[in-house]
């Protein structure tokens, strides 16, 4: 799975949000396009990963 | 200076096709603190036609620091003082103020004939919210958001990214306003940088 640019190796069977969660993203502090299509985070959950995804994940931080 | 006038200048300034394009463009910006405050104040200079304020707060003590306000406007709407500041800098174009608290719900109301959106907001979740709704509601609507300009770190660290199809985001990508604070320079940099990039869409510019 290519996850930033960065290709990485799926370990097991993760949905985007355990995917998340094992990566320490805060779930409300992120947005994610899969495959060139944004995911709406009450789809986190049943989004089922596979090894020929792409994420872009995007971290906020705040200020403004 | 009359409406020919001022749109006479513009297009001598800015070139005539320039002048056209920035005119029929129709800009949201969403929230009106440190960068949308800034960046719809360049937006205007620009003669950007159609600019759509949205924010729900009024000015405050602690904005004066990093907005374009000033201290008679403390205890106005963010949409009436910047619309006050707008029309002395540039009265010939249109102005949609909305002094709302921008939701799921109400994206397509508020942003929907935008062609192009600022995301402003300061706090992480509601940045998150904005890129989401924005992104699965509006299939038409470019993005330019911004994210980490706290802190006083140089400005060579701030950077524009085209991070998704229709997406932008400006900044650092780290500076947290909860481990520093925020200093006028940087957060005006980082709007300056949106309303370049803004620009740039507008001018079918899409790359980076």
């Amino acid at each position: 799975m290519k996850v930033n640019g960065k290709q990485i190796k799926l370990a097991k069977s993760l949905s985007l949000k355990e995917y998340l969660e094992q990566e320490n993203y805060v779930l409300l502090h992120v947005a994610v396009e899969r495959n060139g299509q944004i995911i709406p985070r009450a789809d986190f959950v049943n989004t089922m990963l596979t090894d020929d995804d792409k994420l872009e994940i995007v971290s906020f931080v705040g200020g403004g | 200076m009359d409406k020919a006038q001022y749109y006479h200048v513009q297009e001598m300034r800015h070139g005539m096709d320039m002048q056209a394009l920035f005119a029929s463009a129709h800009v949201g910006i969403a929230g009106l603190g440190g960068l949308g405050s800034h960046v719809a104040v360049l937006l205007a200079r620009l003669g950007i036609g159609t600019l759509t304020l949205v924010d729900f707060d009024s000015v405050d003590e602690t904005n004066i620091h990093r907005q374009a306000y000033e201290l008679a406007d403390i205890g106005k709407p963010k949409t009436q003082a910047l619309y006050e500041q707008l029309m002395r800098i540039n009265p010939y174009i249109t102005y949609h103020c909305y002094q709302e608290k921008i939701v799921p719900e109400n994206v397509q109301t508020l942003l929907g004939t935008c062609s192009v959106i600022c995301e402003a907001f300061d706090r992480a979740e509601q940045k998150a919210m904005l890129v989401e709704n924005v992104l699965c509601q509006l299939p038409n609507a470019y993005l330019v958001g911004g994210n980490g300009m706290a802190d006083v770190k140089s400005a060579n660290l701030m950077r524009v990214q085209k991070l998704m199809s229709r997406y932008y985001v400006c900044g650092d990508g780290i500076s947290d306003v909860t481990d520093s604070c925020l200093y006028a320079p940087r957060v005006a940099l980082c709007a300056s940088m949106q309303a370049t990039q803004i620009m740039r869409i507008i001018l079918n510019e899409k790359n980076i």
